[in-house]
């Protein structure tokens, strides 16, 4: 058997052959893996498996990557309406945040129509038809009254406060989330890369709460003056009577610890570290070092209190 | 202010072309004229992302081990940059808000290099030996950009990084790290240029792809070229496993 003359059948009809094989390449690292027991009998077979994994659209996505996917798509819909409203309620994000509002819309937007296209027709639409957009108006933005409107002249503050808490809560359902994704590499890599611009709209708004670049964090008013990183449980975040839960525990503690927790596999990172000559490690700085995961049933009852009774009808974050 | 200073982005573009890899089609072609189909599974694939026929390169190792090393490397590389900074003339006249980033971040990478370190214990790779010598300390922009390119290029190592962890622990843990590194990265973005935490450059722009508004993320071999940079002799990288 000649793998080059395989290839170039292939070719003929697929050009896109070797970048196929290319972006797979976990595809040629497990058969390498298995060593000395390739033979030339068992070579057949183990090439099937590899062009299946080059070009394998044909089986469905295991449960667990759809539920972990989809809670994901379900937050991006909370938050790309949350800042399309922003948007287009004049008065709710001052010019010169214009620019970085959109940038964090768009990304919300792109992310939506990544998960949908990985999710196919298993995507969540609720009870709806395939083709529901999950608009604004499945989702209350004032938590049931708890929080301030967060829309229009004068509630600026609020739109960045309630922003904060949507943001935080979707990095570390993302974080907790990526272990369920490890069964396919390509999946898990693009939920990585989404983590990490959640994170980076995270640092910019708390930047905008602190009063922007010029303004130091404020250790003992973490609520109102937030660090662009999370400082033990940030006193509670923005309004710690709705929000302390993102910065809290998730379920099992042990696996979800709160913000503050300072022990990482075993190791506290606190007395663990050697601090530059003149500085000393704190438990705030030992805690700002690590993000935390959240579980997906602690994110879903965070976000519930962010629905709508249409929303609630719809079987969100259910 | 107004002086042109060295940019790490000019470094990055100028050195690439000196460890462009192999291209996985022209290795088919080669392998395929003269080798059998199992000569070319068993043998074939290990070694042509090399980074160079440069020796003295000290490799991150292979599994989880060589993930956590390659972290190790990179946040050994940081927690050197920053605590130059804490000692130069820039932080020194910094006003009281950039002084409590760059001490903050300074602590944090140096808690991530020291945990690595602990971690890893007789696995780990050396203390690595930095080349900062194109770096001013007492100049902002320098310092910013510098900061700006490590922050930036660790985000895109832990997420290109994830998909060679096994251990699913590990990866939580590299998550746990990653999104302090992008919290750092687009602050550090923000004071260069304000609304600049998210460009095209890092994100791809696409609102409608596969990859879109995604962070792009590089391989090992991407990143060890660019850190290799800062790197002396004998400390430069190689992780030929993870791949």
């Amino acid at each position: 058997m000649d793998l080059f003359k395989i290839f170039s059948e292939i070719e003929k009809v697929d050009p896109e052959v070797y970048e196929r094989f290319d972006t797979r390449r976990r595809a040629f690292k497990h058969m390498a893996g298995l060593g000395k027991k390739v033979t030339a009998a068992t070579l057949p077979g183990l090439l099937g498996a590899m062009f299946q994994k080059a070009y394998g659209q044909t089986t469905t996505l295991p449960a667990e990557i759809v539920s972990t996917l989809n809670l994901a798509l379900q937050l991006e819909y909370l938050e790309r309406n949350y800042y399309a409203t922003g948007l287009s309620t004049a008065g709710t994000v001052p010019s010169a945040d214009t620019p970085a509002i959109t940038i964090i819309r768009d990304d919300e937007v792109g992310h939506i129509a990544a998960l949908k296209l990985v999710l196919g027709s298993q995507a969540f639409n609720g009870n709806g038809t395939a083709s529901t957009d999950i608009d604004a108006t499945y989702f209350d933005y004032t938590a049931g009254g708890k929080l301030p409107n967060p829309f229009g002249t004068g509630n600026t503050a609020n739109f960045y406060a309630t922003a904060q808490g949507f943001v935080d809560t979707g990095v570390r359902a993302y974080k907790g989330g990526a272990k369920n994704l490890m069964g396919n590499k390509d999946i898990l890599q693009a939920a990585l890369n989404i983590h990490s611009v959640e994170a980076r709209h995270s640092s910019h708004i708390r930047l905008l709460r602190r009063g922007g670049v010029a303004v130091a964090g404020d250790l003992s008013n973490l609520s109102a003056r937030p660090k662009s990183w999370i400082s033990g449980t940030d006193g509670g975040g923005p309004v710690p009577a709705v929000t302390a839960p993102v910065y809290g525990a998730g379920s099992p503690a042990a696996d979800y610890p709160a913000e503050d927790n300072v022990t990482q596999a075993t190791i506290n990172v606190q007395s663990n570290t050697t601090p530059p000559t003149g500085q000393t490690i704190t438990a705030a700085a030992a805690s700002e070092a690590f993000d935390e995961p959240l579980d997906a049933a602690t994110v879903k009852t965070i976000a519930r209190n962010f629905i709508s009774q249409k929303g609630r009808n719809f079987g969100l974050f259910a | 202010m107004s002086q042109k200073t060295h940019t790490p982005e000019d470094e990055l573009e100028v050195a690439k072309p000196l460890l462009v890899p192999i291209k996985r089609r022209s290795f088919f072609m080669y392998a395929g004229a003269t080798a059998g189909a199992t000569a070319l599974l068993l043998s074939g694939c290990d070694d042509d992302d090399n980074n160079g026929s440069n020796s003295n390169l000290i490799d991150v190792g292979s599994g989880d081990n060589g993930v956590l090393n390659y972290a190790y490397a990179l946040e050994q590389l940081e927690a050197a940059f920053y605590t130059q900074v804490l000692g130069g003339g820039y932080y020194a006249g910094a006003n009281a808000a950039e002084k409590q980033i760059f001490l903050d971040i300074a602590l944090h990478e140096k808690i991530h290099a020291d945990f690595f370190k602990t971690a890893l214990g007789n696995n780990a790779i050396p203390a690595l030996t930095p080349d900062f010598s194109a770096i001013n300390f007492a100049d902002r922009t320098s310092v910013l950009n510098y900061a700006k390119a490590f922050e930036d290029l660790g985000v895109a190592a832990y997420n290109g990084a994830g998909r060679f962890i096994e251990n699913p622990a590990y990866l939580t843990l590299a998550g746990k790290i990653v999104s302090v590194e992008a919290r750092h990265a687009a602050l550090v973005r923000d004071l260069l240029s304000f609304n600049s935490f998210i460009t095209e450059d890092i994100v791809d722009f696409s609102t409608t792809s596969a990859t879109a508004r995604q962070e792009k993320s590089k391989t090992p071999a991407q990143v060890l070229e660019s850190a290799n940079l800062y790197l002396a002799s004998g400390s430069k990288l190689s992780a030929n496993s993870l791949k």
